[in-house]
């Protein structure tokens, strides 16, 4: 029963990562852009839960969105618009940069008033107690991320493919300089899709804050790392691919972690063998299918503008 | 007299040093069909994408119903009432041919008259309306073509503009595409044909100018199609 427990709680990370992959992947879909502040987005998001303690859990939750919306908004604005026509070189540079004073804002926090790294979430905190069915014991923060993945996708599916916004997104995604050609509006869909990403890091956030209960300056750094590179695993150009790709990376991560002997001493423990095995996996992934994974047979392997 | 609704006025665009296109000036009324012809490099392609905003004029001007252009973003020329059919289609290979005439609705200045509009695509390539659910990318190049002329009407254009529409198509099926072009100038839209084939542009249109090295060098009537050697001579001019 225990690879089932395991199984479930994959699904759970394996929903987060895909939440932030969809959002890492609509941002790069309309300006071939890799944001690695992303992380940080879903650190601000995070620090709102911890600095709305006592507020009821919708409003915190609520702060939480609209912060991450408006930092990646002034992300956008101050920085990646101007870079719009640089090489994705440096804009991924400046992205790192952005990641780090993010970070280091965040770490005065702590340094400034020499108090300990870490503020506690208190935010739903209901749901890290676990349910129990049969011998599993799940918490309900799993099924929360589960649900709000599968909820999300749903969402955004329609939009892509019923809405104009949505139809405009697919367009400037697949071949901006027609689509502007067809009055598609660069800035708004490059908006959207900024505002849209917010959304998700806040979401995200939300669960990676609850489950750990605790926000830090690095919350949303590793878990960034690990999506990254699902999403290019996947194949970034395509936003199935790359959410399959994060899913897939967040699936393997807790799965793996979970099913690794756990017993003996350093380095014979799974958090050793963690990185090893995935990135071992990663590596003869880009090898055999260097479009990535989940590309269509046949794709080439990405070219960018 | 139909009212002029394109001009270019002694437009020039350069590539670094290189004037490309130099001193380009002609006009386009409502419902009329012109020609852009010359051979490869001479600016045909340059010149409509100086038009639509994607390359700068270095002096000259393009107007709109004497509204200068110039500045202006591809969206915004756009949406001011020029539609182009790029060169290779440009057709969304993952979208439905519904989805692909959805997107060309985004370049209208007003929801107005879109019904009918979309009436009158679909009476024009009843292709459109056969393969409505189909993804665009598994159409035939013509079919592709007459959908990619079909997402431009969709914008409800004043101007319609047309790189090389014929390229890689059968002589059948640029009969259909060149008897389109008559009936959309017929429904008063000004048509710039940019074309490779000549003669049957000369014929086509009503009048045709004659791009060479970036400069116009002739202007033709359809009276000249069959004077193969006056195309020719304007060519190497």
């Amino acid at each position: 029963m225990s690879h089932i427990q395991a199984l479930l709680d994959a699904i759970g990370l394996g929903a987060v990562y895909g939440l932030m992959a969809v959002g890492i992947g609509l941002v790069f879909g309309v300006l071939r852009l890799v944001n690695f502040a992303y992380g940080q987005v879903i650190m601000l998001a995070a620090y709102m839960l911890v600095f709305t303690t006592g507020w009821p859990d919708v409003a915190s939750i609520l702060v939480a969105v609209l912060m991450a919306v408006f930092a990646s908004l002034v992300m956008e604005r101050v920085a990646f618009r101007r870079l719009r026509t640089s090489s994705p070189a440096t804009m991924l540079v400046a992205t790192f940069a952005i990641s780090y004073l993010l970070q280091n804002l965040a770490l005065l926090r702590y340094t400034y008033h020499s108090r300990p790294v870490g503020d506690s979430v208190g935010t739903l905190a209901g749901l890290i107690n676990a349910v129990q069915i049969g011998s599993l014991h799940i918490r309900w923060i799993t099924f929360v991320a589960i649900g709000t993945g599968l909820v999300s996708f749903t969402l955004l599916a329609l939009l892509l493919k019923r809405t104009t916004i949505g139809l405009q997104m697919r367009a400037a995604a697949a071949d901006f300089r027609t689509a502007r050609l067809l009055g598609v509006r660069a800035d708004t869909v490059i908006m959207t899709a900024v505002a849209i990403s917010g959304v998700l890091a806040a979401l995200a956030a939300v669960i990676l804050a609850v489950s750990s209960t605790v926000v830090t300056y690095q919350t949303g750094l590793s878990e960034t790392i690990l999506v990254l590179v699902g999403v290019v695993v996947g194949g970034i150009d395509r936003l199935l691919s790359a959410t399959l790709g994060g899913f897939a990376i967040g699936f393997a991560t807790s799965f793996v972690g979970a099913e690794l002997p756990n017993q003996g001493t350093t380095p014979f423990t799974s958090n050793q063998y963690l990185p090893s095995v995935i990135y071992i996996g990663v590596i003869v992934v880009l090898l055999l299918r260097p479009a990535g994974l989940f590309a269509r047979r046949g794709q080439a392997p990405v070219e960018r503008v | 007299m139909a009212e002029t609704l394109l001009e270019l006025a002694g437009l020039e665009v350069r590539y670094g040093g290189v004037a490309a296109v130099r001193d380009v000036s002609l006009q386009i009324a409502q419902g009329e069909l012109v020609g852009l012809i010359g051979p490869n490099g001479a600016g045909k392609s340059t010149t409509l994408h100086a038009i639509m905003g994607v390359l700068p004029a270095s002096s000259g001007d393009v107007l709109l119903r004497g509204r200068s252009l110039r500045g202006l973003k591809p969206e915004t020329i756009s949406r001011a009432g020029i539609a182009l059919v790029p060169e290779g289609r440009r057709i969304y290979a993952d979208f439905t041919v519904e989805e692909t005439l959805r997107l060309g609705l985004v370049g209208r200045r007003d929801r107005d008259g879109a019904e009918a509009d979309l009436a009158w695509i679909r009476e024009l390539f009843p292709v459109i309306e056969e393969f409505r659910d189909r993804q665009a990318g598994t159409l035939s190049g013509g079919q592709q073509q007459q959908l990619a002329i079909a997402r431009g009407l969709a914008a409800g254009p004043e101007v319609l503009l047309l790189d090389e529409p014929s390229l890689g198509l059968s002589p059948k099926l640029v009969d259909v595409v060149f008897e389109a072009l008559t009936e959309i100038a017929k429904r008063g839209v000004a048509v710039l044909l940019v074309e490779q084939r000549a003669q049957r542009t000369v014929a086509l249109a009503d009048r045709t100018y004659v791009l060479s090295n970036g400069e116009i060098r002739m202007t033709l009537s359809p009276k000249d199609a069959g004077d193969t050697e006056r195309i020719v001579s304007a060519y190497f001019a």
